[in-house]
């Protein structure tokens, strides 16, 4: 798939983040185009999950543009932002442990029409319909991830933020989450993916941004990548 | 005359009823405090003032407006919460990413506000609230004679408890509660308006002590200080109960009703105490709390 920025769904440009005094993300520019799944690469601390939550808003500070189908998001209030049309799946998972299965289930407001049914999540997560009545963080670390990735499906969001959705899963629960990845591309979700495994992120992907310290260095197709493998191995330090 | 440890049995009734009556007060209150310290990180130092002005709400419209009991049940709760979510929009907001103590400070000082306010207008002393017509009178239940009113008060307080907690832990708005008393940033980041929120849930809580403050006025009297006596055994009660349970607040709150009309009967010296000694033990033993989570 070619990307052409007039069919942007996510849009930023010279985006600048801080936390209080360091400054973090550094004019950041990409693009993702409605229905790919891209992925931010790059090491520990980059600056990829600060990417994810200056989209929402939810750094300290902001400058420069991030467009959602052509509207600014920068300046609207926190709630707004997700309303438009964002599913938020953090590194943490944030599961809440006094909310039961359906409850964490139900919690993210419908933005819009066309969302998943909980019969299509269950059928992709079966193991959360088992377990609808157990307090939410008493399900295992992959338990948590699936309940954390079905939350945002239902809303009617069409941009899903998924933040390192295979940190510390074992193998088999890793496949499984690939395979939602395919659903849901497939289904016609745009996914911004941030991943550390690159072997993951080149399975589903369609493109792939490179940050380093706050900048994005280089821009790779899926395509290109086995023929950039060692100008990869050299950003991801690996 | 039959007597339980030597106590006559009458007596011991009759301060039972007094201990579940206050309780009842308790559990009200302290329900309130421990749900808005729980979402806005508050120590709503307040809580006894607004208590206060449901109570005066209600003496004013009846004296002024010729509005009854049942009108001021609905009416000053209502006013308490709208004043309650000024509060919050005016002062309270700037307060929640700074410590906690500039919240209590704050309220502290709102409390000395109120009060005086009070106090210029109408005295120290206090006025007298009329039972309404439909709750006086009383039954002799054989082991203790129940005065309609009071049974009422227990009644409703344990039915308004109830349902608080029924909002809270079971149904869709109490789970945006929970949940954004957990993790407010991850809650605003689904689209909640989380401000709003707060607003809202700090209006309940008070409109809450407004609620109980015009239950009170029958029996105790209208006084610009009612708030703060009680309100220092109520912070006992939810420190005792522990902060954030709401289960735990209103048993609590009735428990030590209870355990303080005890005391009133067998060692009558120690009932103003007795409730700081169990607060003094539970925090030794449990810190967090009977009913609390454990950091
Ligand atoms: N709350 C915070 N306060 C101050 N600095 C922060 C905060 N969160 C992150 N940082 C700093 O910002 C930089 C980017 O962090 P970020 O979490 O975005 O990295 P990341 O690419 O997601 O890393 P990881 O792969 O470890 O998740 C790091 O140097 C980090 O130390
Ligand atoms: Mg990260």
């Amino acid at each position: 798939m070619t990307d052409t920025a007039s069919a942007a769904m996510l849009e930023i440009n010279d985006l600048n983040s801080f936390y209080g005094e360091s400054h973090v993300l550094h004019n950041v520019s990409f693009h993702v185009g409605r229905g790919e799944v891209v992925t931010l690469l790059g090491r520990n601390g980059a600056g990829k999950t600060t990417a994810m939550r200056s989209i929402l808003g939810i750094v300290p500070k902001r400058c420069g543009s991030i467009r959602l189908c052509g509207k600014e998001l920068v300046g609207l209030p926190r709630y707004q932002i997700p309303r438009l049309g964002i599913g938020y799946v953090p590194e943490e998972r944030g599961i809440f442990a006094s909310l039961n299965v359906i409850e964490n289930l139900l919690l993210p407001p419908i933005i819009k029409k066309g969302g998943m049914e909980l019969e299509q999540i269950f059928a992709l997560f079966p193991n959360l319909n088992e377990r609808a009545s157990t307090q939410g963080t008493r399900l295992s670390g992959g338990e948590q991830q699936m309940l954390a990735i079905a939350r945002v499906l239902r809303t009617g969001a069409e941009l899903i933020l998924l933040d390192e959705p295979t940190e510390g899963l074992a193998p088999v629960i890793v496949d499984q989450i690939e395979l939602a990845i395919r659903t849901l591309k497939d289904r016609g979700f745009t996914i911004l993916l941030v991943e550390q495994s690159f072997r993951f992120a080149s399975k589903v992907a369609d493109r792939h941004y490179i940050l380093e310290e706050g900048h994005v260095v280089d821009m790779i197709p899926n395509a290109q990548l086995a023929s950039k493998r060692a100008i990869l191995n050299q950003y991801l330090g690996l | 005359m039959t007597t339980i440890l030597g106590v006559p049995a009458q007596a011991l009734s009759g301060q039972l009823l007094l201990g579940l009556i206050n309780g009842s007060f308790y559990a009200m209150l302290s329900l309130g405090l421990s749900v808005i310290f729980g979402m806005l990180g508050i120590v709503n130092m307040v809580h006894g003032a607004l208590y206060m002005v449901g109570a005066f709400t209600a003496w004013m419209m009846l004296t002024y407006l010729g509005i009854s009991y049942w009108g001021a049940l609905l009416i000053a709760p209502l006013v308490v919460g709208v004043l309650g979510m000024v509060i919050e929009r005016v002062f309270l907001r700037y307060l929640y990413e700074v410590d906690h103590l500039y919240g209590l400070l704050l309220t502290f000082g709102l409390t000395l506000v109120l009060e005086s306010m009070f106090r210029y207008n109408y005295g120290a002393s206090g006025l007298p609230y009329p039972i309404p017509a439909a709750l006086r009178g009383g039954n002799d239940l054989g082991f203790v004679y129940l005065p309609t009113y009071r049974g009422w008060v227990v009644a409703m307080s344990l039915a308004v408890c109830f349902g608080t907690w029924y909002l809270i832990e079971r149904t869709r708005l109490g789970s945006y509660l929970r949940a954004a008393t957990e993790n407010a940033i991850l809650v605003e980041a689904f689209g909640i308006n989380v401000p709003r929120m707060i607003a809202l849930t700090y209006g309940l809580g008070v409109a809450l002590a407004g609620l109980a403050g015009v239950m009170a006025a029958p029996i105790y009297q209208v006084s610009p200080t009612m708030g703060s006596n009680l309100v220092i055994v109520v912070f006992a009660v939810v420190v005792i109960g522990g902060l954030g349970s709401i289960m735990g607040s209103i048993v609590t709150g009735i428990c030590l009703g209870l355990l303080e009309g005890l005391t009133k009967v067998f060692y009558p010296a120690a009932s103003n105490v007795a409730i700081f000694i169990a607060m003094a033990i539970v925090l030794i033993v449990k810190p967090a709390g009977l009913f609390g989570r454990e950091p």
